[in-house]
């Protein structure tokens, strides 16, 4: 090395890492021989790329493939490299740096490359053998040691860091669970909707994410042994992996005395607050923002060389950046204002077959921000225009297809296909026997070809396959039917959003809006609901109600007035009370000062004023006399009026109050597309008013008459007959297969009466009189369904489980 | 809320998280309750706890995208100005609010 040239000036760099030797080369392309430069680096380690650590990791890469600067690099360059010296001093006033082994050497400029630390939680059991971080060479020793088939990791943080490592381990045979503390995975680069298709894809792959789940201690003796939440989940784990975040290295900027925030303060030169001492990289914030992605680091590192080897005053100006996951089989993208604000709209491209989604932020008809998830490949076309951000124009229309537009439409391309590619997955039909069909039995409709040849009948997402098809074979001739959507976030009608629910096993709400294209980030108050209730009747048992789907009444168990207070009505089996159930009323009228009481049309009591706040303790008192929620807010199963019956009434022929009874606790708790009211009267001349009902039962001498599809209301409609029958089993066969037929053909808000108008009597009474297999499975789908729901909400609400947030404010300020 | 912000006193009523995404709870005052709702991007919004239409509680709707609908007779209310969109008019009043480290700031009144 050449130590003896005098007339050049010092430059000694602290930091041997990315954003140092970046430096270090770009003042070496603008003034090769300007600085002697000495190198000191605590990482014993010549320079590597530490963005590769998570191909390290898994294996894609091995160390000298991600070395940056070999120690001949140095050499050549004549730099005297320092590694595996840490530098604790320097003496500002002497111009001198001293490491940790007493190396010291004058400077006449310093740059300082500290980088960052990982942070490590501040957690009981932080210190036991195999928790470790995810930031150096070293770490991914560590984890490389414990990494095997059959062993298992744990990894706290589901950002960038944490997944790439998590996806590392998955690929070393590892059963690897994510604890992330955020609602959702990556919130710092994705939106919720990408977050989610990122999410099911990593689970997909084995793994176990935790999402809003807070670390509370990490469990074992020497050797961690398992990862404890503070929900008190206990998982079992050989590894621990912390990739929670990284803080700027300031510390020895700090302890010289220089100015410090979060990082080491820069000007837009890149100096610090002593002129002869610049910083660059993680360790430094400029303007009040760290960084620790490369992009801005790169124009840093441009922006510090022109001004140290003083080529030009060149200002650091933080341009927009992109993230990639380095996740093989995983694509994604984002950058710039991806989650977007009160003043840029946005445009959404979702694809759920493909596993597709696209979100573009704008403002002002420029591109701000980008999310692709599923397709990266147009993410350089899409983060030019943002850079540029010029307008976007007539782009507008078509910006979010990419840059090569789609121009042909799916009638000309679906016709270009051969005969024999498959159009139906499902079931398994070919384009030929569409067209066959078609052309065969003059097929004209979208429900022709399902019925004739299955094709779109399951899942349906080849519907639009199918009508390009009938468009093709029919030319104008063909007119599809007009189909009213379910609401403005969809083009799809109730009908078609349930069969793809079933077909395509949709079985959440975001995973419906994300396969069916909803246009909408969530939804709307209209189709909320609807798409939470066809998840309950598709999925009993597994789909998890999602209570801010529910509307207010259904959601708070109560019917909101218009005072905003709320009313409870107890069941009441088949209208009939007891002298225990009344006083319990009446001694909770006066302990919760409720206003009125009232007799409803059902045979209940009404208890109508009551605040929001004393809800819980309402229910818990009617709930300790043996009193359960009457549902009479619900698109549920409300009442079952009865008359007296054969007991009493001298004309009753049959016990319709029995019956009665026997129909509620059989039918109580269900969900229904609209509310449901029974009623059994004892004799012909009905005084239970069964022929206003949705299910009537008429008692006669020899049995029992069925009616189905009455109600009051703005428009009365009186029932239609559907069947006699002779058994009270068979009464409770019948109800339960005609309201499981309505609860899976009705479409939401839609009451039995024009349900039964729009099928027809002959349709349900083919459905569930004549074919007695059928009313047979009809009948054990309910019952099958009623073992979820026949549990009393204001139980759970009122108990120690019950997520209790809404029934109080949050604070008070007076 | 930027336009807003100035002379504007700010009070920490809750974290985030005690809303559930795509809820709302109130804030009680002297001037009745205000309604804090957050939507499924954790955006966060505040609004006079009375539908302009009938005085509807809007805690109680249903939040979605950066709207809610009241539960009374289902208007569909902006949770950015407090307008009620589509065919209906009216407007609700709105107020300062922002999120720090997970808290959550509403401002109310002017500084003491």
């Amino acid at each position: 090395m050449d130590m003896n040239i005098v007339d050049k000036q010092r430059l000694v760099v602290i930091g041997n890492g990315m954003a140092g030797m970046r430096t270090v080369e770009e003042i070496l392309a603008r003034s090769p021989g300007k600085f002697q430069i000495t190198v000191f680096g605590a990482e014993p380690q010549p320079n590597y790329d530490r963005i590769m650590l998570s191909p390290l990791l898994a294996g894609d890469k091995t160390f000298d493939q991600i070395v940056l600067n070999s120690r001949q690099w140095y050499q050549d360059q004549n730099i005297e490299l320092i590694a595996g010296e840490h530098v604790d001093w320097i003496d500002r006033e002497r111009k001198l740096v001293r490491g940790a082994a007493g190396t010291e050497r004058p400077y006449d400029l310093l740059l300082l490359a500290t980088g960052s630390n990982p942070f490590v939680l501040p957690l009981p059991g932080k210190d036991l053998e195999g928790v470790i971080t995810f930031r150096s060479v070293a770490d991914v020793d560590d984890m490389l040691k414990v990494a095997g088939p059959g062993k298992r990791a744990v990894v706290i943080g589901g950002g960038l860091l944490g997944l790439e490592a998590a996806h590392g381990l998955n690929l070393r045979g590892m059963e690897v669970s994510v604890i992330h503390l955020m609602p959702t995975l990556m919130e710092r680069q994705l939106d919720a909707s990408a977050a989610h298709l990122l999410e099911r894809k990593l689970t997909a792959r084995g793994m176990n994410i935790y999402t809003g789940a807070n670390t509370e201690a990490f469990l074992g003796d020497e050797r961690v042994r398992a990862v404890k939440l503070k929900d008190g989940t206990e998982i079992p784990t050989d590894l621990v992996v912390m990739a929670v975040g990284i803080r700027p290295n300031s510390g020895l900027g700090r302890a010289v005395g220089l100015a410090c925030e979060r990082g080491i303060v820069v000007d837009d030169a890149m100096r610090t607050s002593d002129p002869a001492i610049f910083a660059v990289g993680e360790c430094v914030e400029h303007r009040g923002q760290t960084y620790g992605l490369v992009a801005p680091i790169w124009d840093m590192a441009r922006a510090l060389a022109d001004n140290i080897t003083a080529t030009a005053e060149t200002a650091f100006v933080p341009a927009a950046t992109g993230t990639r996951l380095k996740v093989s089989g995983i694509e994604m993208f984002s950058a710039g204002e991806f989650m977007g604000d009160k003043t840029t709209e946005d445009v959404v491209l979702r694809d759920g077959a493909r596993g597709i989604y696209k979100r573009l932020v704008l403002r002002e008809d420029r591109l701000v921000g980008v999310v692709c998830f599923g397709d990266a490949s147009d993410a350089p076309w899409y983060f030019d225009l943002l850079r540029q951000g010029e307008a976007l124009g007539e782009l507008r229309e078509t910006v979010i297809f990419g840059p090569v537009a789609a121009s042909a439409d799916t009638a000309d391309s679906v016709m270009s296909l051969p005969d024999s590619s498959e159009i139906c997955g499902c079931n398994g039909i070919k384009k030929g026997t569409i067209l066959a069909a078609i052309a065969q039995h003059g097929l004209a409709t979208i429900d022709d070809v399902r019925t004739r040849t299955k094709a779109s009948a399951s899942c349906g997402s080849c519907t639009g396959l199918v009508e390009g098809l009938l468009k093709g074979a029919l030319g104008s001739a063909y007119a599809p039917a007009a189909v009213k959507p379910m609401c403005k976030c969809t083009s799809l009608g109730h009908d078609e959003v349930r069969r793809r629910i079933v077909g395509g096993k949709l079985k959440t709400i975001e995973d419906a809006m994300q396969i069916l294209e909803w246009t909408t980030p969530d939804g709307c108050g209209s189709c909320r609901p609807a798409l939470n209730y066809y998840m309950i009747c598709a999925w009993p048992g597994e789909y998890v109600d999602d209570a801010q789907s529910r509307f207010v009444n259904e959601r708070m168990h109560a019917n909101i007035q218009k005072d905003g207070t709320y009313s409870v009505v107890p069941r009441m089996w088949g209208g009939v009370t007891s002298s225990t159930e009344l006083r319990a009323i009446a001694d909770v009228v006066d302990k919760y000062k409720i206003p009125t009481v009232k007799i409803t049309g059902g045979q209940r009591v009404d208890m109508l004023g009551v605040k929001k706040e004393d809800l819980r303790d309402v229910w818990r008192d009617l709930n300790a006399a043996g009193m359960v929620s009457g549902h009479a807010y619900g698109k549920a199963l409300r009442t079952v009026k009865t008359c007296v019956g054969s007991e009493w009434c001298r004309f009753g022929v049959q016990d319709s109050t029995a019956l009665g009874i026997t129909l509620e606790r059989m039918t109580w708790g269900s969900w229904h597309p609209h509310k449901v009211k029974l009623a059994v009267s004892g004799c012909p001349r009905n005084c239970a008013e069964a022929t206003i009902k949705d299910f009537g039962v008429v008692a006669t001498e020899a049995g029992w008459d069925l009616h189905i599809g009455g109600n009051g209301g703005i428009k009365v409609r009186a029932t239609d007959f559907l069947c006699k029958v002779t058994t009270e089993q068979e009464v409770l066969e019948y109800c339960g297969a005609f309201l499981q037929l309505y609860r899976e053909e009705g479409r939401y808000l839609e009451r039995t009466a024009p349900y039964v108008e729009r099928v027809g009597v002959p349709y349900i009474q083919q459905k569930m009189v004549e074919d007695a297999a059928n009313r047979s499975a009809l009948y054990q789908r309910f019952m099958y369904a009623q073992r979820f729901a026949q549990s009393d909400p204001w139980a759970e609400q009122s108990g120690p489980a019950a997520d209790v947030r809404q029934y109080s404010p949050m604070a008070e300020m007076v | 809320m930027d336009g807003m912000a100035r002379d504007v006193f700010f009070t920490d009523v809750g974290a985030l998280n005690d809303i559930p995404r795509l809820g709302a709870r109130t804030v009680t005052t002297a001037e009745g309750d205000i309604a804090i709702f957050r939507n499924n991007q954790d955006e966060i919004f505040a609004l006079r706890d009375r539908c302009p239409h009938k005085a509807g509680p809007l805690s109680q709707g249903i939040v979605h995208g950066r709207s809610v609908t009241c539960p009374l007779h289902g208007w569909v209310i902006s949770l950015e100005t407090g307008q009620a969109m589509g065919a209906d008019s009216g407007c609700t009043h709105r107020f300062s609010v922002k999120l720090e480290d997970g808290r959550i700031l509403l401002g109310i009144g002017a500084k003491p």
